[in-house]
């Protein structure tokens, strides 16, 4: 499709990273091949490589988060890119400026990379369409659209654990309907090759036509848990918890929380996982957070390399394929 | 001025005429069809040969964003454009800045249309003061004013109690009221048709549900209040039904579709583009079909332009951060011609949809070409071709997603009461 272009460059390499959607698996599977490479940056005393040096990274939060900045500027940082954080909630948008004039201040500074953070489906997108042909820009969450590094370090987690995509079976749990990373787990997994994708729920939080995605719905833990190779759990923001969607975070996790004997459905060697920060007693119990099934910390390992990987795949100094 | 409109095919619903003959125009009147009238000296003879000659369209809710929006659009500019895209008379939506809300308002409006070369302008006053649903607007005196109907434009109306009142006092009055079906709480998210498309992209939605919810509530108290209303804008295929249950009743409703609505669909939003973004949604191409089939049979009365123009600011976003509208006026005349090619609708019917039903919905009783009409009149080739481009488009609002378009169909002039307000240079 045509709208997709915009991610890859005319050689179909990597230029922005805006979503998993349409990208080619060998793409993904390259991401992955270079944040495997990345990771024993993490564990010498020089945690530096140089791929990045003389590059601007600007963070530009229109959301707050701590967790996924500060992921990507310790990849930003590890790469020996400059890196400046803007958390924008805070300073431009407030005072009325449009995001439109926001980037052309920005632009002005020569930066070569954005890191996006939007409450906005498509913000991202709309500012790839907006910089420079030399700008490359990687989205860390739009709205309820994509969080395409989130997923893609869920997918690198599942490879390490799973080795082969094409023989399992995963559950998404919980809140998908407000879900960016939800959608971008989806067709990340699709695209590897997994062929079968649960999305669980009460209806509330599973949003209308989701099966066009390619996933087979279900309202029960105990029939979606069934036999399945990946837990993948997402968070339920508070203010969902007691509201038109859900009576309370009580029954949630009555109803679909992950307790060690719901855990009994999946196969035995299945592993569990959350994007963090996890609720302890909502949708998790920590039983099941702590125990030897959960990745949930390996995830935040993982996060690092495969920004890693795709800020310098964007930025055209690593590989574009295995 | 005595005018001759010579060899054009004239389509008139009104009288049923579909032939090839000369239109002959006194003052502000049409005097005679086919044989010269006994002494008729023209001073202008418009050559209509191999084009079609029909009553000018009737736009029955546009946004001029005068009062108040001047950046984006200018009542001069847009009843140019109105003119220039083959319509005659454009009513304008109250919700502009100071609202259309008082007579003073009223003559504002009429003031900046005065010696305009282009549609005549007549206002939709507010059903409550400024908007707000709360107190009732002065009524009676909008319509000494000339008002062709209220509206809260909109605004949803959230108290039931309100509305009741509102259409029982436009009813002691009779008055049209205008009414956007909307639940305002199953809307209050959402800027784009809530299915697999908002799923897709992570858009929020809103559902057909509000649409039916709020037609539901308006006709029974419509039934209740024995007011005569016209819905604007229909979007759900479902939606017919209710209409034409209600009009089976006894109900005095009518009802309108947008032209976006039927060239367009939520599938078409892939991009996030801003362009795409209108109130009410874009929806299925289920709903689609269904609206066209609804017009054609004259289920829906009349065609609509549903025209807001906006300047680029308001566009430059993410999607649901724009200003929700399309700028339509320049695009209306091919778009309809578009889905008469199609097969989907005849010429006689489209026509009757974008002047005679319309007119009739505001009070005009008769847009016809028959002898002794009021000579609004819209002239086009129906075979020009032409691509929609920010130079091309008359209007002040450049935005629309159909850009770069090719289009087929053209205005070539426009008469208002017998005075030519638009000619297409050659």
């Amino acid at each position: 499709m045509a709208q997709d272009s915009i991610q890859l460059d005319s050689q179909g390499r990597l230029k922005h990273f805006l979503t998993t959607e349409h990208l080619p698996r060998s793409l993904l599977t390259a991401i992955l091949d270079n944040a495997e490479r990345f990771t024993v940056v993490g564990d010498r005393a020089v945690k530096k490589v140089p791929l990045l040096r003389g590059k601007t990274v600007v963070n530009l939060f229109f959301e707050p988060s701590t967790r996924t900045r500060t992921t990507f500027e310790l990849a930003a940082k590890r790469l020996s890119a400059d890196v400046m954080n803007l958390n924008i909630e805070a300073s431009a948008a407030k005072k009325g400026e449009s995001l439109a004039d926001t980037l052309r201040t920005l632009e002005a500074m020569q930066t070569d990379m954005f890191v996006v953070r939007h409450h906005e489906s498509g913000a991202p997108e709309f500012i790839a369409r907006q910089v420079g042909p030399e700008v490359s820009v990687i989205n860390a969450g739009d709205g309820r659209h994509a969080h395409p590094t989130q997923a893609m370090l869920d997918m690198f987690t599942i490879r390490r654990y799973k080795r082969d995509f094409t023989q399992l079976k995963v559950a998404i749990v919980g809140d998908v309907a407000h879900s960016r990373v939800a959608r971008s787990e989806i067709h990340a997994l699709k695209t590897l090759g997994v062929p079968e994708i649960r999305v669980v729920g009460p209806k509330t939080l599973l949003p209308r036509g989701i099966e066009a995605l390619g996933v087979d719905v279900h309202h029960s833990l105990e029939t979606g848990l069934a036999g399945v190779d990946v837990v993948m759990m997402l968070r339920l923001q508070q203010e969902r918890m007691q509201s038109a969607l859900l009576p309370s975070g009580h029954e949630y996790f009555h109803t679909f929380g992950l307790t060690p004997a719901r855990l009994k459905r999946a196969k035995p060697d299945a592993i569990v996982m959350h994007p963090g920060p996890i609720n302890r007693g909502v949708e998790i119990d920590s039983a099941v957070a702590d125990g030897k099934q959960s990745v949930i910390l390996q995830q935040v390992t993982h996060g690092i390399a495969v920004r890693m990987a795709v800020m310098s795949m964007a930025m055209g100094t690593a590989a574009q394929a295995s | 001025m005595k005018i001759t409109i010579s060899g054009g095919r004239v389509i008139d619903p009104v009288n049923q005429r579909d032939e090839v003959v000369d239109v002959f125009i006194d003052g502000d009147t049409i005097i005679g069809l086919g044989r010269t009238p006994a002494g008729f000296k023209p001073a202008r003879v418009i050559d209509a040969t191999g084009a079609i000659v029909c009553p000018g369209f009737t736009e029955v809710g546009a946004r001029l964003r005068e009062p108040g929006a001047e950046h984006k659009a200018t009542i001069v500019s847009e009843l140019e454009a109105a003119a220039a895209s083959g319509f005659t008379t454009v009513c304008c939506m109250p919700d502009t800045n100071p609202v259309i809300d008082t007579p003073a308002v009223v003559e504002l409006v009429n003031q900046r249309a005065r010696g305009v070369r282009g549609a005549r302008v007549r206002c939709i006053g507010a059903l409550t003061q400024d908007l707000g649903g709360s107190v009732l607007a002065e009524m009676a005196a909008l319509k000494d004013i000339g008002c062709v109907g209220v509206a809260n434009a909109g605004h949803a109306l959230r108290d039931s109690n309100v509305l009741k009142n509102a259409l029982a006092y436009a009813a002691t009055l009779d008055m049209t009221v205008f009414l956007d079906a909307e639940d305002p709480w199953l809307a209050a998210q959402g800027c784009m048709h809530e299915g697999a498309v908002s799923t897709r992209l992570g858009l929020p939605g809103i559902p057909a549900a509000a649409e039916l919810i709020g037609l539901g509530r308006d006709l029974v108290l419509l039934e209740d209040s024995g007011a005569r209303a016209h819905f604007r804008t229909l979007t759900c295929g479902r939606s017919i039904k209710y209409v034409n249950n209600a009009r089976k009743t006894g109900l005095e409703v009518s009802a309108s579709v947008g032209i976006s609505h039927l060239v367009l669909t939520d599938e078409d939003i892939t991009r996030f583009d801003g362009l795409f973004h209108v109130r009410p949604p874009l929806r299925t191409r289920r709903d689609r079909a269904r609206l066209i089939r609804g017009l054609a049979e004259g289920q829906v009365e009349v065609l609509s332009a549903h025209h807001e123009p906006h300047d680029a600011d308001a566009k430059a976003g993410p999607f649901g951060a724009t200003a929700p509208g399309i700028s339509t006026f320049d695009s209306f005349l091919p778009s309809m011609l578009q889905l008469v090619e199609a097969g989907h609708l005849d010429l006689m019917r489209a026509i009757d949809a974008a002047a005679v039903q319309p007119a009739r919905v505001i009070g005009n009783a008769s847009a016809s070409l028959g002898v002794d009409a009021l000579a609004d009149i819209c002239i086009f080739s129906p075979g020009e071709l032409w691509t929609l481009s920010a130079d091309t488009m008359m209007s002040s609002g450049k935005n629309t997603p159909l850009l770069g378009r090719s289009m087929k169909g053209r205005v070539l002039a426009t008469l208002v009461g017998g005075r030519i307000v638009f000619e297409r240079k050659a």
